[in-house]
């Protein structure tokens, strides 16, 4: 058994340095963040009962901001991330004495999906970036109908929306401080983006390729070396570096894991457990 | 015996009397807490990037001016729905129907009120925004109208209930006046029965305003959270961001005492200040209201 919390208040009272230390109490470990690797964690979670019965996990999303800030503020033991940790969050870590690690536990690709109605099958990288900054506004442009684009984003507190920011709309471009335009839509869930885009032919938006649905069409995607060749986002595409759109994913410990805490790290990144990585659409961190 | 009953009596009407003043020191706490920690924004955020038109907080774009409009537009167009609708109910409840039918309305009603608003949103995404985009021919079906449209249903019990009490206690010989002197059914709700109840009437539309305006959850899922500036009359058919979803979606995300954290208190502390307003409106239309009628009836 799995213990889900499906709304759990990080408290700003809890953040003082006392709660430092790993909250490890008869075997219990919890983990939240970011909702990308929720599915992963919560699989994990429940598959370890079976190897582990004595340790219980309790998984939950809100973002990896949220995860991270939790984990910061000593109410979680492990923080889900679906980008790295900001140095303004390192910063705050060491504040509270914490010598934060990380871990790569998978990868994951940035599928940019249309509703199956759109004939849209391609987009090269610099229009995916033009559509988001607002220099696109109809599907015409890049070869569609004559419909307006509208543009789905997750909210900012979301790990994808700061990756997609960074390689898709500033298209890893260091210097660039573009963002994106004012009217793209920032919705509270992956699930959001999925119905709203699966409703509505005019949509455009962005998820981890785990939770893509047949509802919706991916779009091959062409990076900025070789315009021609357009790419859909697979295990494949990602692991052998071809598709473009593609990010690790973390998680964050407050300190060199111990005990139950540094066994269960260890599990994750076997391959029984990255199998899992695989069932759920994700790519693996290890080669196997 | 005597005493005893006089030490119970000063018990109970001490604790009464905590209760009392505790809802006092409730909401002084929550000002005090409010502006401790929302108030050091206007010093540390420049008044040029709080009142600008961008709403981008993780790069320091803090411009609220889109979210207060996105929240007034959406407000004022749920007051604009809920308003016909809920006083209209409550006059047929209270004036019109048989009894039978209002001993029904009464409890359908109140069901309205208590479900969670996070189901309507649920409704609202699955059957109000595809319908409103191929109805509306609008891009998204994700606009600040299906927002107004949700939050008039959320808001339409409280004003019902409150204007059905103020119109149930207008005194029945004032409609009997008015039948008597051959005004119509109609004209006797209109002409007397409305008017004498205008008080509570406001009340309960100020109380449908302030409940709108502190909605949250089925907002947040169907206006689209896309923080433009609602300036020309088509906004209403596009997404917006009101304060209280940006709040809501950004609060669990910010470091404790950040620049983000402490402009989402000072929305905070707006989003009271607002409220605030409307219940100074309020009791200042009621007090108002009742020196007038006592002059009259003097």
């Amino acid at each position: 058994m799995f213990m889900l919390f499906l709304t759990a208040c990080t408290s700003a009272s809890d953040s003082t340095t006392q709660n430092s230390q790993p909250l490890v109490q008869s075997n219990y470990i919890t983990n939240k963040g970011s909702d990308t690797i929720v599915n992963l964690a919560l699989a994990w979670a429940e598959r370890y009962q079976t190897v582990r019965p004595d340790v219980r996990i309790s998984v939950t999303g809100g973002g990896s901001g949220t995860g991270l800030t939790a984990l910061i503020n000593g109410s979680v033991d492990i923080a889900n991330a679906s980008r790295q940790i900001k140095p303004e969050e390192l910063d705050s870590a060491k504040k509270a004495g914490l010598n934060v690690q990380e871990f790569v536990i998978a990868r994951d690709a940035i599928a940019v999906i249309v509703n199956p109605a759109n004939p849209v099958n391609q987009l090269t990288l610099q229009q995916l970036s033009a559509i988001y900054r607002g220099e696109i506004n109809n599907w015409s442009e890049v070869g569609g109908e004559d419909r307006p684009i509208v543009r789905l984003s997750r909210e900012t507190n979301s790990g994808t929306h700061v990756f997609f920011l960074e390689a898709v709309v500033r298209m890893n471009d260091k210097k660039d401080k573009t963002i994106f335009t004012a009217d793209s839509l920032l919705l509270p869930s992956s699930e959001g983006i999925i119905s709203e885009v699966r409703e509505n032919p005019n949509a455009i938006g962005y998820d981890g390729l785990g939770y893509v649905t047949s509802e919706v069409k991916m779009v091959a995607v062409s990076s900025l070396k070789s315009p021609d060749i357009y790419i859909l986002p697979s295990a494949v595409t990602v692991a052998d570096g071809s598709y473009l759109i593609s990010r690790n994913l973390y998680m964050y410990t407050q300190n060199v894991p111990e005990g139950v805490i540094k066994a269960y790290l260890e599990w994750i990144l076997s391959s029984e457990a990255q199998k899992i990585v695989v069932d759920l659409g994700f790519v693996p961190a290890i080669d196997q | 015996m005597r005493q005893e009953k006089r030490k119970s009596d000063i018990i109970i009407s001490s604790v009464i009397k905590v209760c009392g003043y505790s809802s006092i020191l409730f909401v002084g706490l929550i000002l005090i807490f409010l502006l401790r920690e929302g108030l050091p924004a206007l010093k540390d955020v420049a008044f040029s990037t709080l009142f600008s038109v961008r709403w981008y907080p993780i790069e320091g774009y803090f411009g609220i001016l889109p979210l207060i409009l996105g929240t007034l537009l959406v407000t004022i167009s749920a007051t604009l729905i809920a308003l016909p609708f809920g006083i209209g109910t409550a006059l047929y409840m209270s004036e019109v129907a048989p009894r039978w039918i209002k001993e029904v309305l009464k409890p359908v009603v109140e069901i309205l009120a208590g479900i969670p608003s996070v189901v309507l949103g649920f409704i609202g995404i699955l059957v109000l925004v595809p319908f409103f985009r191929k109805f509306l021919d609008l891009p998204t079906g994700l606009t600040a109208f299906t927002g107004a449209i949700l939050l008039g249903l959320i808001s339409i019990p409280t004003i019902v209930s409150v204007a059905e009490d103020a119109l149930n206690n207008v005194p029945p010989a004032y409609r009997q006046a008015g039948l008597a002197l051959g005004a119509t059914r109609w004209q006797t709700i209109w002409g007397v029965t409305l008017p004498a109840a205008k008080t509570g009437v406001l009340t309960a539309v100020m109380l449908g305003i302030g409940r709108s305006l502190g909605e949250t959850m089925a907002v947040m899922m169907v206006t689209g959270n896309a923080p433009v500036l609602p300036t020309q009359i088509y906004a209403l058919f596009r997404p917006v961001r009101t304060m209280t979803a940006t709040i809501a979606s950004e609060m669990g995300e910010v470091a404790t005492g950040s620049q983000h954290y402490q402009v989402l208190f000072l929305i905070g502390i707006l989003l009271f200040v607002f409220s605030l307003v409307i219940n100074i409106v309020a009791s200042a239309v009621s007090t108002r209201q009742r020196k007038r009628s006592e002059r009259v009836l003097s």
